[in-house]
C-alpha cells in the first residue's frame, strides 16, 4: 500500500466547507496512546497531532495494525489519550469525566461503523432515535426526527422495517442516519464501504460527501482502501503509531 | 434514560427472548408461589385452631396436673395426676357455682354397636360438660348428677361416632359395648366439624365414675371451670391454682386459660409456618442466582449492543439502569406469576383438602415487594458489569 494518491480529488463537496470559519472540530497534539498487557507496554499510537476544522472532510488511512483504530477510538472519544492534548468540539477529553465523555460523543459526534451495528430486534425509527433517548428526548419528538433523518438517507419507506429485513446497503444508510440525527459536529466513519458492494459503497460515499457539503459536518474517513480514501479532500496516512504524511500540511500555507 | 425508557428497552429485550425470559422467571414463580401457600395454610391453620379454642367456651379455665410451660409443653404431658372428682367441689367453692366445673379422664376404647366396631376416645364427663364446654345436645339428653352419683352406665355419641356406629338409625335408645361393658345410649352430641381433616366428633361420653371403674383408673385428667365473665379470668386463675396447690402441696398445677393456649398454640403455628416459609424461600433464593447467572450470560451477549450504546452516548448508569431494570422486570413479573398460581393453589387447598388455607392481605403484597427486591439484589452484579464495560472492546466484539 503506497501513500501515492493517483485519484483526482472531487472539487465541489470541499468549496463550501472551505468557506467556512477555521474553528477545529478536533485538535491532537502529539497524542500517544499505550497499553499494558501484563509487563508489556504496547505503544499504539507515539504522538500523533493534526488538526481536523469545522466541515472538513478528511481520511485517515493506514494499514492494520498501524494505530488507526486507537486513533478513531481516541477521536470518537470512546478512549483517553496516554499523554498529548486532544480537544474534540473544543473541549479537552483527557479532563473530562465518563459521564462527561458520554455526553460528549452523544452530541458532538456520529458513528458510522463497517458493521453498522444496529439493534437487530428494534425498527430502523427505534435504531436512528438510540442517541436522541440518551440525550433525554421524548419518544414522539424522537420519532419525528428519525423519520427526518431517514428520510434524507432516501429511506422514508423503511421506517418500521428491521434491520435482518434490510440490505447490506439500506442498513449502512439506516446508520448513518443514525449518526446524523443528533446533529453532530463530526461524523467518524470507519470502514463504511467495508461490508458494501461497489454499488451501495458509492451510495454510501455520495451520501457522506452530501452531509459534508450541504450540511458542513465535518466528515472523518477511517480506511485501509486508498480508493476510498481518495475521494476525501485530504489524507492523513498513519503507520506504526505516527503520521506519516498529512496531505493538509502542503495545502495548508497555499489557502 | 428516564424510568419508563428503561422499562421499555428492557421489555423488547425480555420479549426478544421469551422462552428464556419464562424459564428464568420459573425459579422466582416457584419460590414465591409456595411462599403463598405455606403461608396461607399456616394461617388458616391458626385460625381455625383460635376458632376451636375459643369455640371450647368462653371464660374458660383448664386446671391440670404438671407445669403448663409456654416454652416447653411435653412437660405437662408427663406429669400424673393425682387430682380427684372431689376436687371438684373445692374449686366449684371458689367460683361459687357448682355447675361451672366439670371433671374429665379422658381414654380410648373398642366401642361395638351390633356388628359395627371401632376403636373411639372416650370421655369420662359429668353433667356439667355441655354446658362448660359449650357442647350442646342434639337428640336425647345429657347425662344428670344421679347418672354420675349412681355409676350408671349410660353414653353420649359424637356425631361422628353416632354415624358410624348406627348408621341410617337414630341411636338414642340403643345399645353399645364398652370395653365389653353394656351401655344404654341416651343422646347425641351436636356436630362440632373436624380439625385439619379429622373429626372432633368421633367420640363418646360416659359418665366419669362409670368411665373410671370400667377402666380402672381412680384419677381426674383435668377440671374445666367455666368463669362467670371474662374480666374475672386471671383473678380466678390464680384463685383456683391456690385452692389445688392448698390439696396436693407436694403436686404442680397449672390453671390455664384460653388466652395462654391461643398464645402456646400462636407461638407453635408461627414458628412453623416461618420454617415451612423459609424452606419455601430457599426456592427464591436459587431463582434469584439463576436470575442472575442469565443476567451475566446476556451481559456477555450483548457486549456489542453495550458497546454501541455507550458509544452512541449511554453512560454507565444508563446502562447499568437497563439492565437493573431488566432483572426486576424479570423477578417481579415472575412474582406476580407466583403470586396468582399461588393464590389459586391456596384457594384450591380451602376448598379440596382438609387443610384450611387462608390468604392474609399482606402475603401478596410482601411477596411482590420480596420479588422485586430479588432482582434488584441478584440484578446488581450483572448490570454493573454491564455498565462498566469498555465501549472500545465491546464494540471490538464479535
Amino acid at each position: 500500500m503506497t501513500h501515492e494518491t493517483t485519484r483526482p480529488v472531487q472539487p465541489t463537496p470541499h468549496d463550501a466547507a472551505g468557506h467556512r470559519a477555521p474553528a477545529a472540530a478536533i485538535e491532537a497534539v502529539d497524542v500517544t496512546r499505550s497499553y499494558r498487557f501484563g509487563d508489556t507496554t504496547v505503544d499504539a499510537l507515539r504522538g500523533v497531532s493534526f488538526t481536523v476544522a469545522e466541515g472538513e472532510y478528511a481520511a485517515i488511512i493506514g494499514p492494520s495494525g498501524s494505530g488507526k483504530s486507537t486513533l478513531m477510538h481516541l477521536l470518537g472519544c470512546l478512549d483517553r489519550p496516554t499523554s498529548g492534548l486532544l480537544r474534540v468540539g473544543g473541549r479537552a477529553v483527557a479532563e473530562l469525566s465518563d459521564p462527561e465523555l458520554a455526553d460528549l460523543r452523544n452530541r458532538e459526534i456520529g458513528f458510522v461503523f463497517q458493521a453498522f451495528q444496529l439493534l437487530p430486534r428494534s425498527s430502523a425509527l427505534d435504531n436512528v432515535g438510540l442517541p436522541l433517548l440518551y440525550r433525554g428526548v421524548k419518544a414522539p419528538e424522537r420519532k419525528e426526527r428519525a423519520a427526518v433523518a431517514l428520510e434524507s438517507v432516501n429511506l422514508g419507506h423503511r421506517l418500521t422495517h428491521r434491520p435482518t429485513q434490510m440490505s447490506g446497503g439500506e442498513q449502512q444508510r439506516v446508520a448513518i442516519a443514525r449518526a446524523l440525527v443528533g446533529e453532530p459536529r463530526i461524523l467518524l466513519a470507519d470502514e463504511p464501504t467495508g461490508n458494501l458492494d461497489s454499488r451501495n459503497g458509492a451510495e454510501v460515499m455520495r451520501i457522506l460527501e452530501e452531509l459534508n457539503s450541504e450540511r458542513g459536518v465535518a466528515v472523518v474517513l477511517v480506511t485501509h482502501d486508498d480508493e476510498v480514501a481518495g475521494r476525501a479532500r485530504r489524507q492523513v496516512r498513519v503507520r506504526d503509531g505516527l503520521v506519516e504524511h498529512d496531505s493538509a500540511l502542503g495545502a495548508v500555507g497555499e489557502a | 434514560m428516564k424510568g419508563w425508557e428503561a422499562f421499555r428497552v428492557a421489555l423488547d429485550a425480555l420479549r426478544g427472548n421469551r422462552v428464556r425470559s419464562l424459564l428464568t422467571m420459573l425459579g422466582i414463580i416457584i419460590g414465591i408461589a409456595a411462599v403463598i401457600v405455606v403461608v396461607s395454610i399456616g394461617s388458616g391453620a391458626r385460625q381455625q385452631i383460635e376458632s376451636q379454642v375459643e369455640g371450647l367456651g368462653s371464660n374458660l379455665i383448664l386446671v391440670v396436673p404438671g407445669k403448663f410451660d409456654t416454652n416447653n409443653l411435653g412437660n405437662n404431658a408427663a406429669a400424673t395426676s393425682t387430682m380427684q372428682i372431689k376436687d371438684g367441689q373445692v374449686l366449684a367453692d371458689v367460683v361459687g357455682d357448682p355447675r361451672a366445673v366439670t371433671a374429665r379422664v379422658t381414654t380410648g376404647a373398642q366401642v361395638r354397636a351390633g356388628t359395627r366396631e371401632q376403636f373411639t376416645t372416650v370421655q369420662g364427663a359429668d353433667q356439667n360438660l355441655p354446658e362448660v364446654l359449650t357442647r350442646p345436645v342434639a337428640d336425647g339428653q345429657y347425662f344428670t348428677s344421679v347418672d354420675v352419683d349412681s355409676r350408671r352406665r349410660v353414653a353420649v355419641l359424637g356425631a361422628q361416632a353416632a354415624k358410624n356406629l348406627f348408621p341410617g338409625l337414630d341411636p338414642v335408645g340403643r345399645q353399645v359395648t364398652v370395653n365389653g361393658t353394656r351401655f344404654e345410649v341416651i343422646g347425641v352430641l351436636a356436630e362440632q366439624g373436624e380439625s385439619f381433616g379429622v373429626s372432633l366428633d368421633n367420640e363418646i361420653h360416659i359418665p366419669i365414675t362409670t368411665a373410671q371403674r370400667l377402666f380402672s383408673l381412680d384419677r381426674v385428667d383435668a377440671f374445666a371451670v367455666k368463669a362467670p365473665s371474662s374480666s374475672q379470668v386471671p383473678r380466678l386463675s390464680e384463685e383456683l391454682w391456690r385452692a389445688m396447690k392448698a390439696q396436693y402441696p407436694d403436686q404442680t398445677f397449672s390453671a390455664v386459660t384460653q388466652t395462654q393456649i391461643l398464645g402456646v398454640i400462636g407461638q407453635i403455628l408461627s414458628l412453623l409456618t416461618a420454617v415451612l416459609a423459609s424452606i419455601a424461600g430457599i426456592s427464591l433464593l436459587v431463582g434469584g442466582v439463576g436470575v442472575s447467572n442469565i443476567m451475566l450470560v446476556s451481559v456477555r451477549e450483548r457486549t456489542r449492543e453495550i458497546g454501541l450504546r455507550k458509544a452512541l452516548g449511554a453512560r454507565q448508569r444508563d446502562v447499568l439502569v437497563q439492565f437493573l431494570v431488566e432483572a426486576v422486570l424479570l423477578t417481579s413479573v415472575g412474582g406476580v406469576i407466583g403470586i396468582l398460581i399461588g393464590v389459586a393453589v391456596s384457594v384450591g387447598v380451602n376448598e379440596l383438602s382438609p387443610l384450611p388455607a387462608v390468604i392474609e392481605w399482606w402475603s401478596p403484597v410482601v411477596a411482590f415487594v420480596v420479588s422485586a427486591a430479588v432482582g434488584i439484589f441478584f440484578g446488581v452484579f450483572p448490570a454493573r458489569r454491564a455498565g462498566r464495560l469498555d465501549p472500545v472492546v465491546a464494540l471490538r466484539t464479535e
